[in-house]
């Protein structure tokens, strides 16, 4: 299974019935295409850092969900891109990173245990070359 | 942010770096919004990658600035 990060940012001229119709449809749409959406995470209006479209604020919604192949991230910024109070969005695929930092942080937690093993038998052999 | 201090935040600290967390990637940007160098950060080649990547993606979704005057 795939898992994606959408982040998109709806313009502020919207209500925030529209932003939560909008949302809905999105995320309608995506189960549609078969994808599993995990978590909804909806920031709120928010100051843009710098305007778009002539916008200084922004509606930001955070989708994480979960497909097997990548056809309902395709299907979301299709329609990202011809919806037009959709002033930015952003897709990442995170299941890859995250498999890889379980990986590293499991390695990490074997070499501090080796390490640790590894003093306190030298210590012990110390301890009975003085006697 | 303290300059010169000789070790990686990110690997020293279990910190999860997240492109959405403006306030954390904004210790890794000067006041203009450039990308500060690890020679100054003490930031280890792979964190940094990931930072500049982190920092170029809230960019795009304007949480953080590329010019700042």
């Amino acid at each position: 299974m795939r898992r994606y990060e959408v982040v998109f940012v709806l313009a502020p001229t919207l209500t925030e019935e529209e932003v939560d119709q909008q949302a809905e449809s999105f995320l309608k749409s995506a189960k549609d295409k078969g994808a599993d959406v995990k978590e909804v995470d909806k920031w709120g209006k928010r100051r843009l850092a710098y305007p778009i479209n002539k916008h200084n604020d922004g509606y930001y919604t955070i989708v994480t969900l979960e497909e097997p192949q990548g056809a309902a991230v395709a299907e979301l910024e299709r329609r990202f891109k011809v919806t037009e109070t959709v002033i930015r969005f952003l897709s990442v695929r995170v299941d890859l990173d995250e498999k890889r930092n379980q990986k590293l942080a499991l390695k990490r937690e074997v070499r501090q245990k080796r390490r640790a093993r590894k003093r306190a038998e030298d210590t012990r052999e110390a301890l009975a070359e003085k006697e | 942010m303290s300059r010169r201090r000789r070790f990686c935040k990110l690997c020293a600290g279990k910190v999860h770096l997240d492109y959405k967390d403006g306030r954390f990637l904004g210790q890794f940007i000067n006041e203009n919004g450039k990308i500060i160098p690890r020679r100054i950060t003490g930031t280890c080649a792979s964190c940094q990658r990931k930072i500049t990547t982190a920092i170029k993606r809230a960019r795009h979704l304007a949480i953080l600035p590329f010019v700042e005057r």
